[in-house]
């Protein structure tokens, strides 16, 4: 059997794994510890998306709140029930199309799909003009383009209901289909920054004149990362539309990019493993570190609850990060069955190659 | 207009300035076919200019630039590479944190057919291409003798290894025009003189154009048939080697008392 099917067999094998263990979990956790997970799950795909446009193709955008909120508003106007939408549009009426029809529960996937469409087709509109630029002033572009988003959701309210937000979206993003898209997104974005177009990306990120005098159309590989991105972060806002079953300008907040920001540089710019198991390890620690924000009594103090403490945990642990380990948790590795086998080899002392050698023969 | 009867580059009066300093002015120059030409002058005489000039790094204010008879002045740096002129750089520019063979593989990625689709999806015709493009860099990287280098990491090179390593990855690009930007600099006369036999190695074997700048006496008399030479962007002098080197006005704009060491 070749290295590569070897490889491709594990792989699947992981994934069986993985929904087993969703399985179980399912069965076991409860709701509340469920909803974290699924959480979880849903900022691995926006953060490999991000790693993707930010630490493969080193181009520094603020953007992804703004795709996140096109995929969630997507995916809320085409699976609200009909009846449901009537109740939430009372004052004007909801524009035509979304007005007409909804989405059943089986084609859910499908909207989720198109949420990132929308993601994906935003990230093209915003992403032709602003990646001529470069560094910071890319950064306050994409930024500035984002807020526009928000600002436009909530006005535009035929189609956003405003600032009241979108509430009554069927909860259809459980573990398995958030587990569904996180493999499919961490798959298909390690593929790509692994193929002849991630390197394409990352010449681009380590010098763009060079890239192009080698023959590497530059603004289009910048535009096919920013589109790839934008692309899963549609994904990520429709899920999370769905788990949180309500949309509003406020959830897609400028500090959800701060969120992705802080994952995928702890995770490492440029490594794909990182950034899944970075996101889904802060999904989990926020979440317990919640306790922080509530009211607590240390001995003769008195602290009362301030929100956005865990912020500013994860900010020092930033900084922190940023003095000793500047290159993240992972740097540019990526956790791959080489890896593996060169730890197992490790561990049980008898190295990838003895472990390569014998399976070769057979 | 330049006669240009069989040229496989042809620079017709090309000027560039930069903000009122005239770097490159009124350049003509043709290059045959199997060539291998020397540009040399003086620290600023505007050499590198005519390289991003011919790469597509400037547009010209005046003149025109044509490669293999056609007419590629204005065109973006990508195009030309496409086209086949490759090249190197006067400071090194490699993708640092990417592998040697990476480098190398960077410079194939233009001549890739599958689509991102089947990059993403990792498809049986991407797979395959991806394949064939990385035994064609392997081979290169032998041909070159940088193959026990394939996996190290382009920027953790010593100098010289790196200089070979761009010159690795512009012959990746297949190109019939190679542009070498003092590939010398920083060499010690030992390794000076084992780039000039890979020089001439790289352009008997690849069937290659050279064009190269360089400081180096030794280097560019000892293997360039025909150099010219310019001084604040203008063309002083061409000629031979030896019609170089014995040129009165070349002495006095440039080589000063280097040139008694060669006459
Ligand atoms: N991008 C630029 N902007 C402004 N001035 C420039 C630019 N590029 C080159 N110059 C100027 O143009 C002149 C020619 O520069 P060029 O780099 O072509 O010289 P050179 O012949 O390659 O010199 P050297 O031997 O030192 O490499 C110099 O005076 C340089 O300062
Ligand atoms: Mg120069």
């Amino acid at each position: 059997m070749s290295d590569k099917s070897r490889k491709t067999i594990l792989t699947i094998i992981l994934i069986g794994f993985l929904f087993v263990l969703a399985w179980l979990a399912e069965r076991c956790l409860d709701e509340y510890v469920m909803r974290v997970v699924r959480t979880g799950l849903i900022y691995v795909i926006a953060a490999v998306g991000y790693n993707l446009i930010n630490g493969i193709a080193g181009q520094f955008s603020l953007g992804p709140n703004g795709f996140m909120a096109l995929g969630g508003y997507m995916v809320a106007l085409l699976m609200l029930p009909l009846d449901q939408k009537k109740f939430v549009w009372f004052l004007q009426p909801l524009i035509w199309p979304f007005n007409a029809f909804s989405f059943s529960k089986p084609f859910f996937p499908l909207a989720v799909a198109l949420g990132g469409v929308a993601g994906a087709l935003g990230a093209l509109i915003v992403g032709i003009p602003s990646l001529r630029l470069r560094g910071d002033y890319l950064a306050i572009a994409t930024f500035g383009f984002s807020q526009i988003i928000i600002v436009l959701a909530n006005n535009l309210i035929p189609i956003t209901n405003g600032a009241l937000g979108i509430k009554g979206i069927p909860e259809y993003a459980d573990i398995y289909r958030c587990l569904g898209w996180a493999i499919v997104a961490v798959l298909i974005i390690s593929n790509l920054a692994n193929s002849s177009y991630g390197r394409a990306m990352k010449s681009v990120r380590d010098d763009e004149v060079a890239a192009e005098a080698m023959g590497i159309p530059v603004f289009r590989i910048k535009l096919l990362a920013f589109v790839v991105s934008g692309f899963f972060a549609g994904v990520a806002g429709g899920l999370m539309a769905s788990l949180i079953t309500t949309v509003s300008p406020n959830l897609f907040s400028f500090s959800m990019t701060f969120n992705l920001l802080i994952i995928i540089v702890l995770g490492g710019l440029g490594s794909i493993t990182g950034s899944a198991v970075t996101a889904f390890a802060f999904a989990l620690i926020s979440e317990v570190l919640r306790f922080v924000e509530s009211p607590m009594t240390i001995g003769p103090i008195h602290i009362p609850g301030i929100a956005g403490m865990r912020m500013l945990v994860f900010s020092l642990l930033l900084v922190l990060l940023m003095i000793f380990y500047r290159r993240g948790l992972f740097g540019k590795r990526e956790i791959s069955w080489d890896w593996v086998f060169a730890r197992f080899g490790k561990i049980t002392g008898k190295g990838a190659e003895a472990w390569s050698h014998k399976t070769e023969r057979s | 207009m330049v006669s240009q009867n069989g040229a496989i580059l042809a620079l017709d009066n090309v000027s560039v300035n930069f903000g009122g300093l005239m770097a490159v002015n009124e350049f003509t120059f043709t290059l045959q076919k199997g060539e291998l030409a020397g540009l040399i002058g003086p620290n600023g005489a505007g050499k590198t200019t005519i390289f991003n000039i011919i790469t597509g790094q400037y547009e010209p204010v005046r003149g025109k630039v044509f490669f293999k008879g056609q007419d590629i002045t204005g065109w973006r740096p990508d195009r030309v590479a496409c086209a086949g002129i490759a090249r190197t750089f006067q400071n090194i520019r490699l993708f640092e944190d990417l592998t040697v063979l990476d480098n190398v593989l960077v410079s194939r990625h233009s001549k890739l057919k599958a689509s991102v689709l089947a990059a993403a999806l990792n498809l049986p015709g991407y797979i395959n291409e991806e394949r064939v493009a990385r035994e064609k860099a392997m081979e290169l990287l032998d041909r070159v003798g940088l193959a026990d280098l394939a996996n190290a990491e382009a920027g953790s090179l010593p100098y010289g290894q790196q200089r070979r390593v761009e010159i690795a990855r512009a012959l990746a690009a297949d190109p019939e025009l190679l542009l070498l930007d003092e590939p010398a600099a920083g060499m010690n006369p030992e390794e000076t003189s084992r780039l000039m036999e890979f020089i001439c190695d790289v352009r008997d074997k690849f069937g290659l154009t050279i064009l190269l700048i360089e400081h180096d006496m030794k280097l560019v008399m000892g293997i360039c048939e025909r150099i010219r030479v310019i001084d604040y962007g203008v063309s002083i002098a061409e000629g031979t080697p030896q019609e170089i080197q014995s040129d009165s006005r070349v002495i006095t704009a440039y080589l000063g008392e280097e040139a008694c060491e060669y006459s």
